[in-house]
């Protein structure tokens, strides 16, 4: 039993990530349809400007203010990343075929994830302690760190807070509206240009703060750690229904949750294999993934 | 429309223009070895450890003069840390750059992939730090300056059972590294073949993050060590995972976690566990702490066991070419297999017949940041 | 039409195999004495790109379908073949060239089959989802490939005989063009277009959706698994890593950089795409910055590819007669 429950803690908190990144898939897909392959790369960079302002507030210590600023400092450099791509790579190609978008954000993608390495190079470095790991709870087969607790909390907040800018407020119905229809809502007097940057930025910044969720649980940082995330994630907001928020959150959950199960209780080394049977299952019996929307095809 | 259709055909007559006047010929007074590693991608710090280690032996050559009047100097390319890009590399360098001698890679399946296009086209090629024994099994004109992964997973199933007296391990391998695997491999045969006992196996993959539920799965057998033949990037965060897992017991690693960030990113959790290695900081000898010392003066950092190995791998290069007839190919085989007695970083070294160093392996264990004591030494 | 003129067409026909292949030979040869073994090795892989993209075109270009995992049918066919040649030889016969050739057929057939089980998904799934489970198709495939230690795990297979030639893979290639060149000039390959232009209307006018559907992915996979076996039997070694995500993104760049639904764009595509990083070998770490510029560049500046829909002589208008 002590066992099931550390499982489920390790799945928590992973999936926890997995979800926050997630979010960022579904919202630029809901918005835009298409996958903005380059979001993970997104995270990576909010990750290293997280890094260079950690290690710059070294000295002062680890106290709330430091995290605090670390936090903010990637949020904001997320946001200004994907408001950058998202002016020059992706508005040009507004009514281009989705295809090519898709290309172009793999471009992006690829790019960012060069430009680090050689900037920064490709080993790995070390993200700062600003927080120290602590067991919360001690049991003889059973603990829970005050980070694990951190992060699952934290994922809980944003993901309720992101539900209800979008649901309760102006800019979010402005968002749903752009989302259901982007002519219409253009002649409706929606800036939609506007829209879509906030989308991008807000996705972004959630990808950032999850980057620094990231740093203090694994405090490892290197220009290809988006890679395996942002698939992971990817795949989350896909088996969620990708477009739909509570899907991108469950999903992350659910992946989270099958990886930690599945390496216990079957196998370690088919782990990925069997996350994708279950993604490939749960499509076949639901096309649209868990939470997604069925669009009609308009004749 | 016009402006895009010239944009396209340019960049299709500029691939043609660029493939076509790519890559330079040797000149008459040099002799230029060919080097190939993974220079980027997330094994980059191999590479480009083992390319100072080679610049420094060549560097060092020829400030003694160089041989006969030529200077030494070496072409290095690319693979990107993917098999097929390796074999492409060592392809230009053998047929376009027409190199005599080959230097390379650290990782095993692609020294072997790569190593195979080398004894095709019978030019030597010196693995500085593949371990797998594979790699020389290719054939006669493939050696290597370390020592073999038989002998490292014996040397730490020895030092369990013998030195910590622990006969109860569990395994962690990284199913994505061959290196991995095959060490894992031959440590499980030699452990239990000097009476251990192994709880359990599982794994994790290359670029993994979160290892709780392994070490999870670890932690309810009850082992008294953890064998761990990974890469430093992963183990340290192992480590610090063990630890918050409440797992206490000795971690036991390979060469791959020989690296400055392994305590940086396992802080004090990785403190206290020993790993094999090639190569010991703490060597008093005038040839370790003077190669420690030069190759900081010239790249501020301590260097791996990557930098050692691929100093030596060119050192081995440097003598074959010294004491080789002349300098065809074969005649460079035959001089590196005759290899004895090369004052390397660790001492001299000596090739035997199966084109393998023979080598003794260190045991260190991690005192602290960045430090490591050496705790004994295993020879063949 | 009378028979002596059908007979005729069929004498024209064979002639120009024959002296196709003959030249092909000749070039093969001609390769081996004067051209540096690298620039050879290039223009082979450029041959195996090619196959990819081609295949791949019948998809994403053809079908209006997306996968984002031609790269595990192409490890399929490559662990099939190359099991036969390499783990199991069935006596000296899979060592032969001709062997090697069987091999890599029976590779291609059974990327086929995994390609008819992935397309059935397909029947339900659209865009993005069918490109997810496509790309966790093949994430399984090289996860199992890893798993079993008998095709090597993560080390892969070494020691497979290389008998893969320019000659071998550019007569594959030829005969892919051939192929997908007169399948999509049928009454069939007509139904696969339709499928792009318009589903819903080609479903009202008769064409059967999901038939054509999962024929597009059986082909194409059959031949993305060809090309895995030629690259095994190639190179000389397979591992898992060799088929990994960055692959089948790279097969679907070709497919686009060349145009979409063309089948000369897809040859060059798949050309630039292998040239252009080796032509910028040595530029060293700045060719992986130069690639994805080129890429973005492309797609803002020309979308629909190199060619477009069109084919490569199309935009050399012929005088007229």
């Amino acid at each position: 039993m002590q066992a099931f429950i550390q499982n489920l803690i390790n799945g928590l908190a992973l999936g926890g990530v997995y979800a926050l990144v997630a979010l960022g898939y579904t919202m630029v897909y809901g918005i835009l349809q298409f996958i903005n392959f380059a979001h993970s790369e997104i995270f990576m960079l909010g990750a290293f400007a997280g890094l260079f302002v950690a290690v710059a507030l070294q000295d002062v210590g680890s106290t709330p203010v430091v995290v605090t600023a670390v936090v903010f400092a990637s949020m904001a450099a997320c946001m200004a990343v994907g408001a950058l791509v998202e002016r020059l790579a992706y508005r040009p190609l507004r009514s281009a075929p989705r295809l090519n978008v898709l290309i172009t954000a793999v471009g992006v993608s690829l790019l960012l994830q060069n430009a680090a390495q050689i900037l920064w190079g490709a080993t790995p470095r070390v993200f700062p302690t600003i927080l120290e790991t602590q067991p919360l709870w001690q049991g003889t087969e059973l603990v829970l760190t005050n980070v694990q607790l951190i992060v699952i909390v934290v994922s809980a907040v944003l993901v309720f807070g992101l539900s209800i800018l979008v649901n309760r407020t102006k800019l979010g119905m402005a968002m749903r509206a752009v989302s259901f229809d982007f002519d219409v809502s253009s002649l409706m007097g929606i800036p939609t240009d506007r829209i879509i940057v906030f989308t991008f930025m807000i996705g972004c910044s959630l990808a950032g703060c999850a980057s620094i969720l990231y740093g203090i649980s694994y405090p490892k940082i290197e220009p290809m750690m988006g890679v395996v995330i942002g698939m992971k994630a990817f795949v989350a907001a896909v088996f969620g229904g990708i477009g739909s928020l509570t899907g991108a959150a469950v999903g992350g959950l659910v992946l989270g949750l099958s990886e930690s199960f599945t390496i216990y209780y079957v196998s370690s080394t088919f782990r990925d294999a069997i996350a994708f049977a279950i993604l490939i299952l749960v499509l076949l019996l639901r096309p649209s993934g868990l939470f997604g929307v069925v669009r009609k095809e308009k004749v | 429309m016009r402006l895009s259709s010239v944009f396209s055909i340019f960049v299709a007559i500029s691939i043609g223009v660029l493939a076509g006047c790519t890559g330079g010929g040797a000149s008459k007074d040099e002799i230029v070895f060919g080097e190939y590693g993974s220079m980027t991608g997330s094994e980059s710090s191999f590479g480009i450890s083992t390319h100072r280690g080679v610049e420094m032996a060549l560097d060092e050559a020829n400030a003694k003069g160089g041989f006969n009047g030529k200077k030494f100097k070496v072409i290095s390319y690319d693979n990107q840390g993917r098999s097929e890009e390796a074999v492409t590399a060592i392809t230009k360098l053998i047929t376009r750059d027409k190199v005599p001698l080959v230097i390379g890679e650290v990782a095993s399946s692609r020294s072997i992939a790569a190593g195979a296009i080398a004894q095709q086209y019978k030019i030597p090629m010196i693995s500085p730090a593949s371990t797998n024994p594979k790699v020389t099994q290719l054939g006669d004109y493939i050696f290597r300056v370390c020592f073999i992964d038989p002998f490292q997973g014996k040397v730490m199933a020895k030092f369990a059972i013998e030195n910590l007296k622990k006969t109860k391990a569990a395994i962690l391998r990284d199913i994505r590294s061959d290196y991995s695997v095959g060490l894992a491999d031959f440590f499980v045969k030699e452990f239990k073949a000097m009476g251990g006992e192994i709880l359990v196996d599982t794994a994790y993959s290359t670029g993994d993050i979160d290892f709780k539920s392994q070490l999870t799965n670890i932690r309810s057998k009850k082992p008294e060590v953890i064998f761990i033949p990974g890469y430093y990037t992963e183990v340290g965060l192992i480590a610090r995972q063990a630890k918050e897992l409440g797992l206490a017991v000795p971690l036991l690693g390979g060469d791959g976690w020989d690296s400055e960030k392994l305590t940086e990113i396992g802080q004090d959790a990785i403190v206290g566990h020993y790993f094999s290695n090639h190569y010991s900081q703490e060597d008093t000898r005038p040839s370790v702490q003077g190669f420690i010392e030069k190759y900081r003066a010239r790249y501020g950092e301590t260097p791996d066991s990557m930098a050692v190995l691929g100093y030596d791998a060119a050192v081995v290069a440097v003598n074959a070419v010294k004491t080789a007839k002349d300098l065809t190919p074969a005649s460079l085989r035959d001089a590196l297999a005759a290899t004895k007695g090369v004052p390397g970083v660790t001492g001299e070294v000596n090739l035997n017949e199966h084109r393998d160093a023979v080598k003794s392996a260190v045991v260190m264990k991690v005192a602290g940041p960045k430090k490591y004591s050496y705790v004994t030494t295993i020879n063949p | 039409m009378s028979a002596p003129s059908q007979n005729a067409g069929f004498l024209k026909q064979a002639t120009i195999t024959a002296v196709f292949i003959a030249v092909l030979w000749g070039v093969d040869q001609l390769l081996q004495i004067g051209l540096n073994p690298y620039y050879v090795r290039v223009v082979v892989n450029c041959g195996i790109a090619a196959i990819l993209a081609l295949s791949l075109n019948l998809i994403n270009g053809c079908a209006g379908q997306f996968s984002l995992g031609h790269a595990g049918f192409m490890a399929v066919g490559a662990y099939v073949s190359a099991t036969l040649t390499t783990v199991y030889p069935a006596g000296e016969f899979f060592q032969s060239p001709l062997g090697v050739g069987v091999a890599i057929t029976i590779g291609g057939i059974v990327a086929a089959l995994a390609g008819y089980l992935v397309g059935l998904p397909s029947l339900r799934l659209k865009g993005d989802y069918l490109a997810i489970v496509t790309l966790g198709f093949s994430e399984m495939i090289r996860v199992c490939f890893l798993n079993i230690p008998a095709v090597g795990g993560a080390r892969g297979m070494n020691g497979i005989p290389v008998h893969s030639s320019f000659f071998w893979v550019y007569l594959w290639a030829a005969l892919a063009w051939v192929f997908f060149w007169r399948l999509l000039r049928s009454g069939r390959g007509r139904a696969i277009l339709a499928l792009r232009d318009d589903e819903t209307a080609a479903e009202a006018m008769g064409v059967e959706v999901s038939h054509f559907k999962v024929v597009s992915f059986s082909l194409s996979s059959a031949f993305a698994g060809i090309a895995g076996g030629l690259f095994a039997h190639y190179q000389g070694f397979i591992d898992p890593q060799s088929f990994d995500f960055s692959r089948s993104v790279l097969v679907v760049i070709m497919v686009v950089l060349g145009g979409m639904g063309s089948l000369s764009g897809a040859v060059l595509g798949a050309v630039v795409v292998t040239v252009l990083p080796e032509s910028l070998r040595v530029f060293e770490s700045y060719r992986l910055i130069i690639f994805p510029l080129v890429l973005i560049l492309m797609m803002l500046l020309r979308p629909k590819g190199i060619l477009g829909h069109r084919e490569i002589w199309e935009f050399f208008p012929r005088r007229a007669k």
